[in-house]
């Protein structure tokens, strides 16, 4: 097709007025062309995306051999179980307080890159973004390993100190501290680098006269910074609640729910559900239940970037 | 009068610049103290991954300090890197990923070029939907494609769940619209001259593409293939969800699944394996920082 196109192109050309001939011939291929380079876009996004989505609502209307229709029979089911509760609560837990102290060792260390001269930034950055960079599902592993309950290598450390041993993934409450802990681990580096491009891009004649009239350093983050990089944090702590909210590698892999189902969030149990204890439809029921949160994230972030293609 | 006011503010200035820049030279030690500190919290478990797969078992079970290796082995390496499962792994993991970032790259890169450029009947709203797609997560996703992929065995005969090439037709759900994303944005920023004047010249749309657009954009489109790259090579739930036998796991799913057997954990063997998985993201990474940063960045602040 590209070689008919290219064609029909020279011949217009070698007769007389080609730019004219181009343009227009161009412009009339246009819309169709265009329509064919999004083609394999648009077929990915309906049939492995839309459809999908789609389909899991009506799998939720099934009983568990999917062979009768039973209306809200699985969110009826679900509302009257203490497990399924305990996992709204924990995912709400576990996103909410993960996402905060991301954001903040984030901005703190962000600053303190920004602080160092500029040769030597680059070596900090590198270092600091590593947990980003190794898949999740690996890093976890060296966790657990960190977290073993007899040959602990932080418990060991502890124990100098005349602390512990501490049960890390063994006890409700320090294994959700755990799996808190990792996820802070491996997501605050993303924060430190998207504040940092943001710090970078507040002009220096701010922080000038901010000095000039006296502000302190504290004056000058709340007033000048904060200000300057509300949309950065506005935006990144929005994606960050999304993939927290539907995080299942860590979990899966530090605790696997345990102990007593104490750790599960939406996407560990549905998992545990729908594929290990294979109710497909209860599963599908219990990650629509990420939908509503996941929705108003998707809408705040939806608002930011058309405003801000309106502004540009 | 100007004289005036640097005569006047000589002296005080002076005060003041000797106790900001000893100011900053405090800034600057507490910054490198807590910035040491955050990168031990960093690389501890990279670097404790390193120091057990140096381990043999026997010192791994001894009541030695656990931070430091006093007999370095290449055992686990030797192991893992012989074994036939383990190398199996390894090459479903890149096959899987090298053939994803391909067939990302020649899906998004002609899209986010049509919706860039070449603006058409619904083309905004389909540009604000790729951006939706890629807020969609793979937990919400894998019950209802897993249930899919099932019923199309069942109905076609063609048996796609428990193969690792399944994962061809599923990674790109999570590859396709980000790297679409982002390389809209980068388009975008192209100024519109360019690609008039090409087209003046009598040059197709697709030559646009080839000759101006992908040659101007490429640190952006470097950028997105390590994305897809990284993207394909670490996703856990999908293989986990889709493949079962042990010839056709990757990577993360098969050092997770067989060399934790049951309540036995060979600790040595498996921060090997971890290690080895985290390879080539690392590799990638510390060649291409600027891109990989560049590409993390993009995703929120273009567009």
């Amino acid at each position: 097709m590209v070689d008919v196109a290219f064609q029909s192109n020279r011949t217009a050309a070698a007769q007389a007025g080609r730019r004219r001939v181009g343009l227009r011939n161009a412009l009339r291929r246009k819309s169709m062309s265009a329509f064919l380079m999004t083609l394999p876009l648009i077929l990915l996004i309906a049939v492995l995306v839309i459809y999908p989505a789609l389909y899991s609502v009506h799998l939720a209307t099934l009983n568990k051999a999917m062979t009768k229709f039973v209306g809200f029979g699985n969110f009826e089911f679900l509302f009257k179980r203490d497990t399924f509760w305990l996992v709204v609560k924990q995912s709400c837990i576990f996103a909410i307080s993960a996402v905060i102290f991301k954001a903040l060792i984030g901005f703190i260390v962000a600053h303190f890159v920004h602080n160092v001269p500029a040769n030597k930034q680059r070596k900090w950055r590198g270092m600091l973004l590593v947990p980003w960079v190794i898949p999740p599902a690996m890093s976890t592993l060296a966790w657990l390993w960190l977290f073993d309950p007899s040959y602990s290598a932080f418990n060991y450390t502890l124990s100098f100190f005349g602390i512990g041993p501490i049960p890390w993934t063994g006890d409700a409450m320090w294994a959700r501290f755990s799996v808190i802990l990792v996820n802070v681990w491996y997501g605050a580096p993303f924060f430190m680098i998207m504040y940092l491009a943001a710090l970078k891009s507040v002009p220096e004649q701010l922080y000038e006269a901010a000095a000039i009239d006296g502000a302190n350093w504290w004056q000058r983050i709340w007033y000048v910074t904060l200000p300057m990089m509300r949309n950065i944090i506005a935006i990144t702590t929005l994606f960050s609640l999304i993939v927290t909210f539907a995080n299942f590698d860590i979990v899966r892999i530090l605790t696997a729910g345990g102990p007593l189902d104490h750790t599960h969030i939406f996407a560990t149990w549905a998992f545990r559900v729908g594929i290990e204890g294979s109710d497909i439809p209860l599963g599908a029921s219990v990650s629509l239940f990420m939908v509503p949160i996941l929705a108003v994230a998707a809408i705040f972030i939806l608002r930011d970037i058309t405003k801000r293609g309106n502004e540009s | 009068m100007s004289t005036m006011t640097i005569d006047k503010s000589g002296p005080t200035r002076k005060v003041k610049y000797g106790s900001m820049s000893r100011d900053r030279t405090w800034a600057l030690r507490w910054s490198y103290f807590f910035l040491t500190l955050f990168a031990i919290f960093s690389l501890t478990p990279p670097f404790y991954m390193l120091i057990t797969s140096l381990k043999g078992s026997a010192e791994i079970s001894a009541a030695t300090n656990p931070w430091w290796v006093h007999q370095p082995t290449l055992e686990n390496y030797i192991q893992l890197l012989t074994s036939n499962q383990f190398l199996r792994f390894f090459w479903n993991s890149a096959w899987v990923s090298i053939i994803v970032v391909t067939v990302t790259m020649l899906i998004s890169v002609p899209a986010a070029f049509a919706l860039a450029r070449m603006k058409f009947w619904g083309s905004a709203t389909l540009a604000t939907g790729v951006f939706l797609t890629y807020l969609i997560p793979d937990s919400l996703l894998f019950i209802p494609l897993f249930k899919m992929f099932a019923v199309f065995g069942d109905l076609t005969g063609i048996q796609l769940v428990n193969r690792w090439y399944v994962l061809l037709f599923i990674y790109p759900t999570l590859t396709v619209p980000f790297c679409t994303w982002i390389m809209i944005g980068y388009f975008a920023s192209i100024p519109k001259e360019l690609d008039e004047a090409a087209i003046i010249d009598g040059a197709s749309w697709f030559q646009t593409l080839t000759r101006i657009f992908i040659p101007v954009a490429l640190p952006g489109l470097i950028a997105a293939t390590i994305f897809a790259f990284t993207v394909s090579w670490a996703q856990f739930l999908y293989p986990l969800v889709f493949t079962t036998s042990t010839d056709q796991l990757v990577l993360p799913v098969g050092i997770i699944t067989t060399l934790i057997k049951g309540d036995v954990f060979n600790w040595g063997q498996i921060m090997t394996g971890a290690l080895l998985g985290a390879a080539p993201p690392l590799i990638i990474y510390a060649f291409l920082m600027d891109y990989y940063i560049a590409g993390l960045t993009a995703g929120a602040t273009k567009g």
